[in-house]
């Protein structure tokens, strides 16, 4: 995002944040344990994901690895909104999401770390987290490729007369495939219970997204569906809650479809070997000066929720855990040769 | 026993299989109020409904996936391709997600789904609607790959890829719905992985499947009239492999032809090969011959479409080779 746009996204979403300063998040059903929570879920992808950059660099975790850090309140704001028996989808850069649906930062740094302790046991990385029983379906490394397999979960769910709903995330890039339209155009001729949330970052790795997609903006792509669609600033969890939860409950109440579009930023590159050098220093800080986690821990202080001794707190907590997460990766076992064998087939 | 047609013995086993287990679902492009573009699913929309008999529009790649999510989730989606030669659509998802989801998250995932529909050279038809396509298919470690030859074989083996726990990819051929054969009354189920001796012989084994098994028990008539008995096996399952019967075979007969109406390329028929040599290298008395189509894509020329595919007079030929005629 160049300058003029970043000013202009200033005034679009800085006027309607203003607004709601004051917060007024009760009105939407959101109470201040959800508000706690979202800010420690928020802080944990947070830190686990600075703490597996070191790991990175260290070179204790291989391969790819994908930082969500930036785009935290959309995950988070979008996770509160769902009930233990739904699904959720996304792509590669999921480490994020994955915490949110039943993994734990040890089964989480494991994985990277290649141990047998890890939430895929170290078949999957970075980008292939899974855990099943909890709803976290991945994990997929194909641009763009999984909007169908969500599609037919939620499909699934209906067919079997339950009203769980799936949430798919994807990156604005994504957005471009093909086969995105081709699910987008079924989910909603065939109603299904499904939210698709296209987290844009501004970055389809180092393309900018006005060299990238020609419409104007990105939840019309829905629009040309008969699709509900919208849009909300993924910088604000508080927002990204009161979207979601809109859609999500269209989902399963009427079970209907939504295109979100989450506005976004991802302060790191596209994966570790990314310098993002693309972007300007400037635009960047820019981000960080809205950034998420600091906002909502301003609002935090000043509606007295929680005072700075507290959140400091909270902070120590998480570390404790993101060190115990790197200790139980290291001694982790490797998975053992037979595994190589097992699960091709059932 | 009736008699019926491949496509009659492919939709009782999906008729069977619905009324059996509610989880099973057809969707595809015309599959419902059309009954199939080959007439498969003829009469399964009026009987089950629009809930399980589901038309698609053309986008092969999103009803895949759907599909593949709907496996994960608890269905057993059975996804008809209106030809093989479409689902190239469609390989990210069966290759990246259906084959790849069990293993990339150590086994919590399941995809019990079947992909079917019509492969091989079909006539003259040109060279996007007429290639057969299971070696691209069996590369792939995670797919089962199932190929009939018969009403008896495809009734028996669309049932259990139906209830298997795996993505199965099920390969007819364009040009053999309308073969007839007889097939019991009563259920029976063909596992995966088992192979067939179609015809039994003591001088050469012939290795086929689909619609080369005719070509082949032709040519074995003619060769029987000459003298020569050769056994023709059809493994009907690609993948996996029943290496043991062709193997025991080729140690009774020493001798082997492999015939395929795919290109030689990396091949099953080359894939085939190479496992006789690893495994029955002192049995055998001659090379393995492998017939293939030419090397090229497919003319829409009568003449040269005749000219490419294997041929009752080039499987003669090539038995006659390995006998040192």
């Amino acid at each position: 995002m160049n300058k003029s746009k970043f000013l202009l996204y200033l005034l679009y979403y800085g006027k309607l944040k203003k607004e709601k300063m004051k917060n007024n998040w009760q009105e939407f059903g959101i109470s201040n344990n959800q508000i706690i929570q979202m800010y420690k879920e928020m802080l944990l992808i947070r830190r686990f994901e600075e703490r597996a950059a070191q790991e990175y660099g260290k070179g204790k975790i291989g391969g790819f690895c994908h930082l969500y850090i930036g785009q935290e309140a959309v995950a988070v704001g979008a996770g509160q909104t769902l009930r233990e028996d739904d699904t959720v989808f996304t792509a590669y850069r999921d480490h994020g999401h994955a915490l949110l649906r039943g993994i734990t930062p040890n089964e989480a740094m494991a994985e990277l770390f290649g141990k047998y302790t890890g939430c895929s046991k170290g078949m999957g990385g970075s980008m292939h987290f899974y855990n099943v029983e909890k709803g976290f379906f991945g994990g997929w490394g194909i641009v763009g490729a999984h909007p169908p397999l969500a599609t037919g979960t939620a499909f699934a769910t209906k067919y079997l007369g339950k009203d769980s709903v799936t949430i798919c995330f994807l990156g604005e890039a994504a957005a471009n495939q093909g086969v995105f339209h081709e699910t987008l155009n079924l989910a909603q001729l065939w109603k299904i219970p499904i939210v698709f949330i296209i987290e844009n970052n501004h970055y389809g790795m180092g393309t900018e997204i006005s060299r990238a997609f020609s419409g104007k903006e990105l939840r019309y792509k829905g629009e040309v569906y008969g699709m509900e669609i919208g849009r909300f600033d993924g910088m604000s969890v508080v927002e990204s809650y009161k979207a979601v939860k809109i859609a999500v409950d269209r989902a399963r109440k009427e079970s209907l479809p939504t295109l979100l579009e989450a506005e976004t930023y991802r302060y790191r590159g596209h994966s570790m070997s990314d310098p993002g050098t693309y972007r300007t220093k400037e635009e960047v800080e820019n981000y960080k000066n809205i950034d998420p986690i600091e906002s909502l821990k301003k609002e935090i202080i000043e509606t007295k929720i929680l005072s700075e001794n507290e959140l400091e707190k909270i902070n120590d907590e998480i570390k404790i855990l993101i060190n115990q997460s790197v200790k139980f990766a290291e001694e982790s076992p490797e998975p053992p040769i037979e595994a190589l064998y097992q699960n091709v087939y059932l | 026993m009736a008699l019926l047609q491949i496509r009659e013995a492919l939709n009782a086993a999906m008729k069977e299989e619905m009324e059996r287990d509610s989880t099973v679902f057809i969707m595809g492009e015309e599959v419902a109020q059309y009954n199939g573009a080959y007439k498969v699913t003829q009469g399964l929309w009026k009987q089950f409904g629009d809930k399980r008999v589901i038309d698609t529009p053309i986008t092969e790649a999103a009803f895949a996936g759907i599909g593949i999510g709907a496996a994960m989730k608890g269905l057993r989606p059975i996804v008809e391709m209106m030809t093989w030669n479409f689902a190239i659509l469609a390989f990210d998802q069966i290759m990246n997600h259906a084959a790849k989801a069990r293993y990339m998250s150590a086994g919590q995932f399941k995809v019990p789904m079947v992909i079917r529909g019509p492969n091989g050279p079909a006539h003259m038809l040109g060279a996007q609607h007429s290639q057969a396509l299971e070696s691209m298919l069996a590369h792939v470690p995670g797919l089962i790959v199932m190929t009939p030859s018969t009403p008896y074989d495809a009734k028996g083996m669309l049932k259990s890829a139906i209830r298997d726990n795996n993505p199965v990819m099920f390969l007819e051929s364009e040009m053999m719905y309308g073969q007839k054969g007889e097939v019991p009354e009563e259920e029976y189920l063909i596992p995966i992985g088992v192979g067939d001796i179609k015809r039994e012989g003591t001088d050469v084994t012939i290795i086929c499947w689909t619609k080369m098994v005719s070509v082949c028990l032709e040519a074995a008539e003619i060769l029987s009239s000459e003298g020569i008995e050769v056994e023709v096996i059809d493994p009907r399952t690609i993948r996996p492999l029943d290496e043991e019967l062709i193997i025991s075979s080729v140690q009774k007969t020493n001798r082997c032809v492999i015939v395929e109406d795919s290109w030689p390329f990396a091949s099953v028929g080359t894939e085939i090969a190479k496992r006789i040599h690893q495994n029955a290298f002192d049995y055998l008395d001659a090379p393995i011959e492998i017939i293939s189509s030419i090397d090229v894509p497919m003319p829409y020329a009568s003449n040269l479409e005749n000219e490419i595919l294997p041929s009752v007079q080039k499987v003669i030929d090539a038995v006659k080779r390995s006998l040192y005629y």
